[in-house]
């Protein structure tokens, strides 16, 4: 048994140091967590995403008090009891819907910035893993979400993303409705996407985000140059007074301070968007009430989905359903398909400087050909732009291969 | 500084998303209509005719270059078709040459005198004359509930309203409506009794009049309690059975209404509570002034508003439809103000912990 010291106050330092080790838990989770001082902004955006996800969870929990779950009621629990009869319910629909499209955009600034340095290699393996868990759990997260107003676009995009299912010419209609609780969208569908939207994904969020923070510890972060030091060294530089020399920082308070200021801009951006520019958050269509009966002329994802989309929707069935299937994983194998020993950002590392900006472009292209409707000329640039993706990733391995070693 | 380089290029990217996304893709998903400042001389009617008459020369063509089978009875098909729209086309242009002829300023007096055609069908609640029959009643025998008339005189065009009563089909741009054309008489008469409805329109008029006059007997909202018969009632429940049989009864009639409306429609109209954020700032423009323009074939009739009675409806649309505009514009300045004093202290704060660093 430990000892503990009769005489400590409750809930002082030292009483809870022998309880929970709290000074530890300080040294190690934030005033000697040692960050590289070579870095940007682009590194502030964990963070971000951490602090986007709260606004999400707390606008979320505010939403729950008065959404409810049934096909008849939903629509207009959120469009006429949450936009209206409750005090402040349009803010935080406004925040949430924002959030779940602002969100994305910044996973994908983070999930490009670590491309581009090269922050998935060499021991930060798992980090990447990890947020792409995060990124396909968020996917998940989103897509459930927007079912729950029960507008034309919830519906028809539900049905149409859960026939994906039903694998082509596998014919798995049975899994389809499986999935669905029913041959249609209906009440057991709701029930369900409610539950996953508001329980169990979130859950699986915040386990996900707590290891995504853990593989984190270990490896370190990576820098502006992807330069290797040794961080117990850089430390005690540091600890010493050597702060001009030492390449590290402490989380805290030095590198939160910065955190804290870049999100301060970042709240400007968002809260500019939920007060004066919330639209592109919130398609039309989904405020035309769900009509099984009256398909919308056009049906398409939000925007953060459709480059995926347009990797699905150009060729014929199977092949789409390949060429998708494909997408949704590939990105988890980047860190094996890259097989460069260098850690540096694209820019200094030949072919791949390229292959970086040829990826970001497409995908940008992919995005718009997905929401404008199938045809020409962007049937055909879409199709371009989908076999150009496949082959990007398919000509890695060979282009990291040929890389010299810097 | 390079950081700043760096956001630069995000933030040019970010613009670029959004642009292909939202501005461009939206360009390309709805079909451009042009918007004709609510005014009403058939000129979109003649261009649409003009557009489907261009469209099936086209095929004409094209089937005669095919060569296929059974080519002749489809050219014969096609041809006949465009012989129809042609006579339509002619026809509608005479119509509207005529109306355009028509001077302005009819003689309200003699118009009052000729009233008595209209009130056999139409209530005119505000000069004491209540409507023939209900409601259920009305759309019984005609489809639909005429219109009271109090507030047509300040709602509508009047050229329009010269047009609707000389021909409602011409000037509502559909293939039928209750009401028969030339009950008016000649088009003096016709002028005469629109001089008449604007001599006895109120000075002001509200946006739910407004939306209630021009929509509300096939357009129900809910978030405005307004039904295509009337406002939901207030009632009370039995408070030992917890049953409001007024209510029922209410909803009832409401729904024998709306039974007899989507027959005489071929649908029930839908519901406008939110169409403010259903439909674009653009396409409620041109879909008022003319329906036909971006839904061809629907049987929603032009209802001939001016811009200010355009505006009043649209002003009760945003009340039912988007009503935190207020408060988003009063609360806005202050939490954008909040984060901007919370950047200022940050970015102290910051500069004060990397103060030496490099």
């Amino acid at each position: 048994m430990a000892h503990f010291d009769e005489n400590a106050r409750p809930f002082s330092n030292k009483w809870l140091d022998e309880r929970i080790g709290i000074n530890t838990l300080k040294r190690v989770l934030s005033t000697e967590y040692w960050i590289p001082k070579n870095i940007n902004f682009l590194w502030a955006m964990g963070m971000v995403l951490a602090a986007t996800f709260g606004m999400l969870l707390i606008s979320g929990i505010f939403l729950l008090m008065y959404y409810i779950p049934d096909t008849k009621q939903a629509f207009d629990s959120v469009n006429y009891t949450i936009m209206s009869q409750v005090g402040y319910g349009w803010l935080w629909r406004h925040i949430h819907g924002v959030g779940a499209s602002v969100v994305f955009l910044i996973i994908y600034i983070h999930m490009f910035t670590g491309i581009y340095y090269g922050s998935y290699k060499r021991g930060r393996e798992l980090i990447w893993l990890s947020g792409m868990l995060l990124f396909v759990v968020f996917s998940a997260e989103a897509f459930s979400g927007y079912m729950l107003p029960w507008g034309q676009m919830s519906y028809w995009a539900g049905m149409v993303i859960t026939n994906l299912f039903s694998g082509g010419s596998l014919h798995a209609n049975g899994l389809v409705e499986w999935i669905r609780g029913d041959y249609i969208p209906g009440q057991a569908y709701l029930g369900r996407f409610f539950m996953l939207h508001v329980l169990l994904l979130p859950l699986v969020i915040i386990g996900l985000i707590v290891f995504h923070f853990g593989t984190l510890r270990l490896p370190h972060v990576n820098n502006k140059d992807g330069e290797e030091f040794d961080f117990a060294a850089e430390a005690e530089k540091y600890k010493a007074g050597n702060k001009k020399e030492s390449k590290v920082i402490p989380f805290n308070p030095v590198f939160l301070s910065k955190d804290v200021f870049v999100m301060g801009i970042y709240f400007i951006f968002f809260f500019y968007l939920v007060f004066y520019h919330f639209e592109f958050a919130m398609d039309p269509v989904n405020f035309d009430p769900a009509n099984g009966l009256k398909t919308p002329t056009h049906i398409y994802p939000e925007w953060y989905f459709l480059w995926s989309y347009e990797i699905l929707r150009p060729f014929p069935t199977d092949p789409g359903l390949i060429a998708f299937a494909f997408a949704q994983v590939i990105f988890f194998a980047l860190p094996f398909l890259d097989r460069s020993p260098n850690v540096a950002p694209a820019n200094r590392r030949g072919i791949f400087k390229f292959w970086f900006w040829a990826l970001l472009v497409d995908m940008i292209i992919l995005t718009f050909m997905g929401k404008v409707p199938p045809v020409q000329p962007w049937s055909n640039i879409g199709l371009v732009a989908a076999v150009t993706f496949i082959a990007l990733w398919i000509l890695l391995p060979i282009i990291t291969k040929l890389e010299k070693k810097l | 500084m390079k950081e700043l380089k760096v956001l630069s290029i995000v933030v040019i990217f970010t613009l670029v998303l959004y642009w292909g996304v939202e501005p461009f893709a939206h360009s390309q998903m709805h079909k451009h209509v042009e918007f004709n400042g609510f005014a009403y001389n058939g000129k979109s009617d003649i261009e649409q005719l003009d557009e489907k008459i261009k469209k099936i020369n086209e095929e004409i063509t094209e089937l005669k270059n095919s060569g296929g089978k059974d080519i002749k009875t489809k050219i014969a098909d096609k041809e006949k078709e465009l012989n129809e729209l042609k006579a339509k086309l002619d026809d509608t242009k005479k119509f509207w040459a005529e109306i355009n002829k028509v001077p302005k300023g009819g003689d309200a007096a003699a118009g009052k005198a000729a009233i008595a055609a209209c009130v056999a069908c139409h209530g005119i609640k505000s000069q004491g004359m209540k409507a023939p029959m209900d409601p259920n009643a009305a759309a019984a025998a005609y489809g639909v509930n005429p219109p009271d008339l109090s507030n047509a005189g300040a709602l509508y065009d009047e050229k329009f309203l010269i047009a609707f009563l000389k021909s409602p089909t011409h000037a509502a741009h559909v293939k039928k409506l209750a009401m028969p054309g030339g009950l008016a008489g000649d088009d003096k008469n016709a002028a005469n009794i629109v001089a008449y409805l604007k001599s006895i329109a109120p000075k002001e008029i509200t946006p739910k009049e407004a939306f209630v006059t021009a929509c509300g007997r096939c357009h129900a909202n809910r978030y405005g309690k307004w039904t295509q018969i009337g406002d939901v009632p207030k009632t009370k429940s039995n408070i030992k059975t917890g049953q409001d049989i007024d209510a029922l009864k209410f909803k009832e009639k409401v729904a024998d209404y709306q039974g007899k409306l989507a027959n005489y429609m071929g649908k029930l109209p839908p519901d406008l509570s939110i169409i403010i954020r259903a439909r674009s700032e653009d396409f409620l423009k041109t879909f008022v002034e003319d329906p036909q323009s971006q839904l061809p074939g629907t049987a929603m009739p032009r209802v001939g508003l001016t811009k200010e009675g355009y505006e009043k409806v649209i002003s009760y649309l945003e009340e039912t439809g988007d009503p935190s505009k207020p408060k988003r514009e009063a609360t806005g300045p202050w939490v954008l103000g909040f984060f901007v004093i919370f950047s200022l202290l940050a970015y102290g704060w910051y500069k004060s912990q990397w103060k030496g660093l490099k």
